[in-house]
């Protein structure tokens, strides 16, 4: 496997989905920090054959509901001195604030100013998320 | 503080209470008369539906209260490009209950949220419609004198008429209620309907004669079939006069039917049938306005839910 130096402090989100780091890396807002981050794409994996990995050398405050969503198989490692100190398993969460926001034209949130998109998860098989306010399901 | 959105923010037995509290009020007037005095109803109208408006104000006033509000967006420039947010965080200074009717879906949950005072959903958009369920509950209840073990027909568009849905979801939670959904193909009910009735364990069928299924039904709920909602013009043609209630559909019906519709109606009840006894659509409308006087006297807490007395 690619060898990338280990960290010492900082973040490891592993076991994305073959693909997935550039959406988490957009969605992070990775491109914005100074220090270094390394995308490992198509990696070896036992779990799924290949797997994507993204390690950031800083701590940062991560929406992991928002991780969750886009993927909830992750596994995010947070490293102090050198070594796993946490490690989080993602899932889907059962409600999702200000990640994604209603398509739906007759919906209150398509005019209310400053409104808190809210969705709750209807069928976590199929992933179906629907409007909090009217209920119509995110596609 | 309780708010009512969504017709499954009540239970069954506070569905009871409020049927229950509704009848004493019908047969005790006098007794509820001045229970709300000096109480404010806020009817914060964003759209304008003057016979849902009149239906809360009649309530409040028979409970001795009073009124303030506005009857559509255009009326008052003081919510003009004002947040609903901030509008009832405004009212919930000047009254003790509001009644918001507004044409985006989920508006009034929006309203709950920021709201002082009890907020009752009296319409968001094509979404919840709470107070008809009730009303139609109550009218159901009030005739025939219980709302289980019931053969209950739903005729025209059951893919739209969220009131349809609504009701329907509402009679599936009483026991041995039979339900003969009657409506062109292309407008049957949405397969959650299905699901919730399946679920259940409620026995329905589906149709798309009303004259094969009248005769089996104790209450027929009867809504517009609109020609645009039709693929073709065809299929209109063959199918609009099916969906047309009249005295000739009427003979093969039970002498106790009752028939309902949430008004307005255009054409799908002839007016033949208003002077028949099994004609209720109107008297719907008083029920409607006692089962919001008994909402009104819960969520002010005037009479308490369970047992207590104004
Ligand atoms: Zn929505």
């Amino acid at each position: 496997m690619l060898s990338i130096d280990s960290i010492k402090k900082g973040v490891v989100i592993d076991h994305i989905k073959v693909g997935g780091a550039m959406q988490i890396y957009q969605h992070l807002n990775l491109d914005k920090l100074d220090c270094s981050v390394a995308i490992i794409k198509n990696a070896k994996s036992g779990k799924l054959g290949k797997k994507d990995i993204i390690k950031i050398e800083d701590r940062i405050d991560m929406d992991l509901d928002a991780l969750g969503y886009i993927d909830p198989d992750i596994t995010v490692n947070i490293i102090e001195d050198g070594a796993i100190t946490s490690k989080l398993k993602l899932s889907l969460p059962d409600k999702l604030i200000n990640i994604i926001t209603c398509k739906n034209p007759r919906c209150i949130t398509s005019i209310e100013r400053e409104i808190v998109h809210v969705f709750k998860l209807w069928d976590s098989r199929e992933k179906i998320y629907r409007c909090a306010y009217c209920e119509q399901e995110y596609k | 503080m309780r708010h009512v959105i969504e017709p499954t923010d009540l239970s069954i037995n506070e569905l009871d209470e409020l049927i229950a509290l509704a009848e004493d009020i019908r047969l005790n007037p006098v007794k509820y008369a001045d229970c709300c005095k000096g109480k404010i109803l806020a009817a914060l109208f964003y759209e304008a539906s003057t016979r849902t408006r009149l239906s809360f104000e009649s309530a409040m006033l028979s409970l001795g209260g009073s009124v303030i509000g506005f009857a559509s967006a255009d009326a008052s420039s003081a919510v003009k490009g004002e947040s609903v947010a901030d509008t009832v965080r405004t009212v919930s200074n000047y009254a003790d209950i509001c009644a918001i009717r507004h044409p985006k879906e989920g508006s009034a949950l929006v309203a709950s949220q920021y709201s002082g005072i009890p907020v009752i959903n009296a319409g968001d958009g094509g979404h919840e419609h709470p107070t008809q369920t009730l009303t139609d509950l109550l009218t159901i209840h009030t005739i025939k004198r219980t709302l289980s073990g019931l053969t209950i027909g739903f005729c025209g568009d059951l893919k739209f008429g969220r009131t349809v849905h609504s009701l329907v979801k509402a009679l599936s939670l009483y026991p041995n209620n039979r339900f003969l959904l009657v409506s062109p193909n292309e407008l049957r009910a949405p397969d959650y309907i299905r699901a919730t009735l399946a679920n259940r364990g409620c026995e329905y069928q589906e149709g798309e004669l009303l004259d094969t299924h009248i005769r089996h039904m104790d209450v027929l709920y009867m809504t517009r079939v609109q020609r645009e909602r039709f693929f073709n013009e065809e299929d209109y043609l063959r199918l609009k006069d099916s969906y047309i209630l009249n005295m000739a559909k009427l003979v093969n019906a039970k002498s106790d039917l009752s028939i309902l519709h949430p008004l307005p109606r255009v054409n799908e009840i002839s007016m033949e049938v208003d002077g028949d006894p099994r004609a209720q659509y109107f008297n719907q409308v008083r029920f409607g306005k006692l089962i919001r006087m008994a909402l009104i006297l819960k969520l002010l807490e005037i009479v308490e839910w369970r047992g207590g007395r104004c």
